[in-house]
């Protein structure tokens, strides 16, 4: 027997094989060259240059507005994306009648898969001069700006993540058990404590994971701030951008890369204490 | 709520009909619609450097999306044949090869591969016979690798979610009935499991087709699709772009209706 489970074992590694090299190389190497370089020291030539030290952290505040835009703007998005996501979602898990709701729901996919530059792209155009402002100015209202402001990235980003928000909380309302609701309202319940007492703490880890996943590709977000907020409005992504393909201060670049993934954890584990110990139940698996 | 729904609806599908409108556009101007035409298209496709760009996508796509089919299904078979803790490993890197933000997997595979290069490059010329050694540098190869590690973690948890729902009954049957191993898993395992492995496959390369962010980094002299759209947006929107734009638009969503369907499917083993 001891050679078929040596074959057995060796039919196993063949299998892991090809995407454990595939993780090692292009995930953790890479992530550990980072780690070194943001405790090196910026070349002359730009670059890096072997050192210990911390100054590249210390030096995070230089970058100060490109961190303040991020983590205002992405909180602020996903929870917009939050509160136009739940309605969506609840009207497709709940009250959508049968033989609309695959359609409806592979509707709410296919953007999630087209391009996000693409989408983002559209809304130059209505943002733009000859958009909506042109058409306000049509009925008298003149000197609108509304690209390259706060307020349209904030529109591109609930735009592109709002079919990231609502699947998570569509799979979550969608297991939620009827029987409790009618139990609810049998036991006197009004609609509104039905709603806040199960239906809401019941989804609740759809609503932590689609929030933290929404969050989280905020983060690093590059492409709405650059085409909606044209350089006025940056993210920490467009930090990123100038001083790796622009500046070329890697070892700087490397240090907020490595904040970005910190955050990025922080965010993940707060989102799933809070579910956790609202509703008893982890995260929502999106597959 | 019925009426929210619906304008919800309208928001995420009024701008992409704008494009796809103004695509068809007579005039040169984005603002007024001026009559129906496809001049766009024509332009477009003899625009020598967006040809190109769309084949370089075309070509970092396939090859990434069926690198990333083949091995993400092997690891998923691989997977459920290990232990507890090989699982937990596994499960935490490809977690994280879908959550770490695009930028971060693309500014880290840059750093990685250019400081492998200088190592290498010069160790190629040293050991090289005669003066043209190969040089390695960013392009197709990064591009294909960076993402095809997103691609074959999303394959994986797919075709391991499709995995954990088969019937172990039939898996048993058909041991009991003497079929070796090889013979149950391409009659029974493999025919549950192929609809996943497609769906992966087309959401993999549709990823790859869409990717701007780690492309931009990992691209080198390269340029791909959205690359080349970033950098014609930014001199200007012209009417040329919307074409491609539509085209691309009308290729991801019949990619994903495809995937979608394939999900679906329910394939009794033969």
């Amino acid at each position: 027997m001891h050679g078929s489970r040596l074959r057995r074992n060796f039919l196993t590694a063949l299998l892991l094989g090809p995407a454990a090299a595939w993780l090692v190389v292009f995930l953790v190497l890479p992530f550990i060259a980072i780690a070194v370089f943001s405790v090196g020291e910026r070349a002359p030539e730009g670059g890096y240059q072997a050192a210990l030290t911390l100054a590249q952290y210390a030096n995070l505040p230089a970058r100060a507005t490109a961190f303040w835009n991020t983590m205002v703007l992405a909180p602020v998005g996903a929870l917009a994306c939050l509160l136009v996501a739940y309605p969506v979602a609840y009207y497709l898990a709940l009250q959508a009648p049968q033989r609309w709701r695959l359609i409806l729901l592979a509707l709410v996919v296919i953007p999630f898969w087209t391009s996000l530059l693409m989408r983002t792209y559209a809304w130059m155009y209505i943002l733009g001069g000859r958009g909506i402002p042109a058409l306000l100015a049509f009925i008298g209202i003149e000197d609108i700006r509304l690209i390259n402001t706060p307020g349209a990235v904030l529109l591109g980003i609930v735009y592109g993540y709002l079919p990231l928000m609502i699947l998570p909380i569509y799979v979550s309302l969608e297991r939620l058990d009827r029987r409790l609701l009618e139990a609810s309202a049998d036991l006197g319940a009004t609609p509104i404590s039905t709603f806040l007492g199960v239906t809401l703490k019941l989804s609740l880890p759809g609503v932590m994971t689609g929030f933290s996943l929404v969050m989280i590709l905020l983060l690093g977000e590059y492409l709405i701030p650059t085409l909606l907020g044209g350089g006025k409005v940056f993210f920490i992504g467009n930090a990123l951008v100038d001083l790796f393909l622009q500046s070329r201060n890697w070892p700087f670049g490397s240090a907020i890369a490595i904040t970005l993934v910190l955050v990025s954890v922080v965010v993940l584990i707060a989102a799933n204490r809070i579910s956790t110990r609202v509703s008893g139940a982890r995260r929502v698996d999106l597959i | 709520m019925r009426a929210f729904v619906i304008a919800v609806f309208a928001f995420l599908y009024l701008p992409i009909a704008l494009v796809v409108l103004f695509s068809f556009n007579a005039g040169h101007h984005a603002s007024e619609f001026t009559g129906f035409s496809v001049q766009w298209y024509g332009k477009a496709l003899a625009n020598p450097f967006l040809v190109e760009a769309l084949k370089n996508s075309l070509f970092i796509a396939t090859t990434s999306a069926l690198l990333a089919a083949l091995c993400g299904t092997a690891a998923a078979l691989g997977l459920a044949r290990v232990g507890i803790r090989t699982r937990a490993v596994f499960d935490a890197l490809l977690g994280a090869a879908i959550v770490v933000p695009g930028v971060v997997i693309g500014i880290s595979t840059l750093v990685a591969l250019v400081q492998l290069f200088t190592v290498v490059n010069p160790f190629l010329a040293s050991i090289w016979p005669d003066d043209q050694p190969p040089r390695l540098a960013l392009g197709y190869g990064s591009i294909i690798a960076a993402h095809g590690l997103f691609s074959m973690a999303l394959v994986t948890m797919i075709v391991g979610t499709r995995l954990g729902s088969l019937d172990r009954n039939l898996v048993e049957a058909s041991s009991d009935l003497y079929a070796t191993p090889l013979t149950t898993f391409r009659s029974i395992v493999l025919p549950q499991i192929m609809p996943a492995v497609v769906a992966g496959f087309l959401l993999a390369f549709t990823f790859s087709f869409d990717d701007f962010i780690i492309a931009f980094f990992v691209a080198g002299a390269q340029t791909t699709l959205p690359i080349y759209v970033f950098a014609s947006i930014r001199r200007g929107v012209t009417p040329e772009i919307n074409a491609i734009a539509t085209i691309v638009l009308v290729a991801s969503v019949l990619l994903v209706v495809l995937a979608q369907w394939q999900l679906r499917q329910r394939k009794p083993p033969n």
